[in-house]
């Protein structure tokens, strides 16, 4: 009986090595591809970009598949249920209540701690409650979340239009980060907080393929349900927290990554799926950003070339669960 | 023994289960019976603490199912559902490995593989222990689903409808597993079947429910005549006697 898992645990393996193989070509072409002239000058501007992408493909993909068990629907992702909106809300809130400058004041890295504090507490309370309550009707959490979402954007609008200007200035240089202008100033404390995450997911992931089985399974051979899937949304929102600081809110790269990863791998365990989806997110970031910026030389922004395909993958597999 | 004492459930302002009491002794097959929507599947789901009851109190060798630590009941009593979510990469033998998690947290020790490889032959799946869950019937899928409620190795079984889907070979191999588990390895088992035939042949003792309550309880000689089961179903049942079992003609 051994002898059936372990060539599985073997080829999944062999499948996340060449997923890091892969990362690893797409770091060293975006390092060197068109690179002139000083090298060290290159490497260290192009190094903190790489970083911060590394940091946000990492962070989109694990907390997607977090979120994804936790509901246990594989077309959810934290931006659509409006966590990375609710994370722009709550950003423009501090600044209605306190002041741009008031908050500017403030060293940006325990800016951001606060700004993770705030969002464990919000997503904390709602998120457990609205999950509990909508169990299993994926169309009722689907339209929570969109609702939630418009909520916080709307919010976040109305909150910005009564700004005046100079205020509003300052909070469109803190929230609206993009790929191409990553806030390098974050980098260590959101790399601090990733890293912080990492090993309490990686320790929760046998107690996350028990999760996935259902509550009722999962509760019948003993899992502490509740507790394990609070923990597992606020290990989410924190991930969400990383990525939003860095980036802004991206949409439907979770959704691509995660089912790709489930996809490649044909494994239900995290131990293989979430590591498999960070190398993919964190390959299509810098593949993506390499080919946009050196070799087709466009200036389209990466961000919405991966909702594009992203949106697309995303309809294609509702239109098939529709049909299943 | 688990002892169940005036338990009541409301669900959506409707009271599904009404003040029932009931005792399952040890070393015994008990066969819940009953017409659709009785409340067998709640019965079965409030002992095992899926859910939280509006009054009353379960415990299961003295010990308080709602309060106990999940992991603690779930080294006492192992419950298969009517319906499971299927997780289609999971291969058989992966998902029967889940029943093991109580004890080894996932962590699987010799004995932890020793036990899942008696539970995927008790339930007659282990030639398919390499295959994925969406390439199982029916059939397949729930034996893969009863052998890891039998992996978990508890003294206490609870098991809904886990003939559904199951051809008679397989029923009846199933049933003999069963009958074992509790004549040679000491287990309590508590199973729902729609089947008043295999209840009254294979069970110590017959549990009747309709519209939330217990309305008829005892031997199967004492259960199956055909006034009990007019009450319990509302449907007339011709009743046989077969080689000493009690066997009934449903269809008039
Ligand atoms: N999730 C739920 N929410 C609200 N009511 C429910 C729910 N599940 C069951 N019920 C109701 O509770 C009552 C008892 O249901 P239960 O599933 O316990 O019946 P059952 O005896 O197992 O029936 P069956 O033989 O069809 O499986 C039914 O009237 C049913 O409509
Ligand atoms: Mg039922």
């Amino acid at each position: 009986m051994c002898a059936l898992v372990e060539p599985r645990a073997l080829r999944a393996g062999g499948r996340l090595l060449a997923l890091a193989f892969v990362a690893v070509l797409a770091g060293v072409a975006f390092l060197t591809v068109g690179a002139k002239g000083d090298w060290g000058f290159v490497l260290s501007l192009r190094g903190g970009k790489l970083a911060g992408m590394v940091l946000v493909g990492v962070a989109i993909a694990v907390s997607t598949v977090l979120f994804q068990t936790v509901t246990r629907n594989r077309l959810l992702t934290p931006s659509v249920m409006g966590f990375d909106a609710l994370y722009v809300a709550l950003q423009t809130a501090i600044v209605f209540a306190f002041g741009a400058h008031g908050l500017a004041g403030i060293d940006p890295q325990l800016r951001f701690l606060l700004h993770v504090l705030l969002m464990l507490v919000v997503t904390g309370a709602l998120f457990h409650g609205l999950i509990a309550r909508t169990r299993g009707d994926l169309h009722l959490l689907l339209l929570s979340g969109v609702v939630f979402g418009l909520f916080c954007r709307s919010l976040t609008g109305f909150m910005q239009r009564v700004l005046d200007p100079n205020e509003f200035a300052v909070l469109q240089g803190l929230v609206f980060a993009r790929f191409n202008t990553i806030e390098v100033t974050l980098l260590p404390v959101a790399g601090a907080a990733l890293l912080a995450v990492l090993p309490l997911v990686w320790r929760l992931a046998p107690a996350l393929d028990v999760l996935a089985l259902g509550r009722d399974v999962a509760i019948g051979v003993g899992l502490d349900h509740d507790r394990i899937q609070r923990r597992t949304v606020a290990l989410a929102a924190i991930l969400v927290c990383v990525s939003t600081a860095l980036v802004g809110p991206v949409l439907f790269l979770g959704i691509l990554v995660s089912n790709l990863a489930y996809r490649l791998l044909a494994s239900e365990r995290h131990r293989d799926t979430l590591p498999a989806a960070a190398l993919i997110a964190v390959t299509v970031l810098i593949g993506g950003q390499t080919l946009m910026e050196r070799v087709v030389g466009l200036d389209i922004p990466l961000g919405v070339v991966i909702d594009f395909v992203g949106g697309g993958v995303f309809l294609l597999l509702l239109m098939r669960s529709q049909r299943e | 023994m688990i002892e169940i004492e005036g338990l009541s459930m409301d669900r959506d302002g409707v009271r599904v289960l009404d003040d029932v009491s009931l005792q399952i002794p040890d070393r015994s097959l008990t066969m819940l019976i009953g017409p659709n929507g009785a409340g067998k599947s709640t019965l079965l789901g409030l002992i095992a603490r899926l859910l939280r009851p509006s009054a009353g109190h379960v415990r299961v060798d003295g010990l308080d199912v709602f309060r106990a630590a999940s992991d603690a009941v779930a080294r006492k009593l192992a419950i298969l559902r009517q319906e499971n979510h299927i997780l289609p990469q999971l291969t058989v033998e992966e998902l029967v490995g889940f029943g093991r998690y109580p004890h080894s947290r996932g962590r699987l020790a010799a004995e932890d593989r020793r036990q899942i490889a008696d539970a995927l032959h008790r339930a007659n799946i282990a030639a398919l222990a390499g295959r994925r869950l969406f390439e199982l019937s029916g059939g397949q899928r729930q034996r893969a689903f009863l052998a890891m409620v039998l992996a978990q190795d508890t003294p206490y079984l609870l098991l809904d409808e886990p003939l559904n889907n199951l051809d008679p070979r397989q029923a009846i191999s199933m049933m003999q597993v069963l009958r074992r588990a509790v004549t040679d390895l000491g287990k309590s088992i508590v199973m729902v079947v729609h089947d008043v035939n295999c209840a009254s042949f294979y069970g110590d003792r017959i549990v009747a429910m309709n519209a939330g309550r217990l309305v008829a309880m005892g031997s199967p000689k004492d259960i199956v005549v055909p006034s009990t089961l007019r009450m319990i179903y509302g449907v007339d049942m011709s009743v046989h006697e077969v080689g000493g079992a009690r066997i009934v003609q449903p269809f008039s």
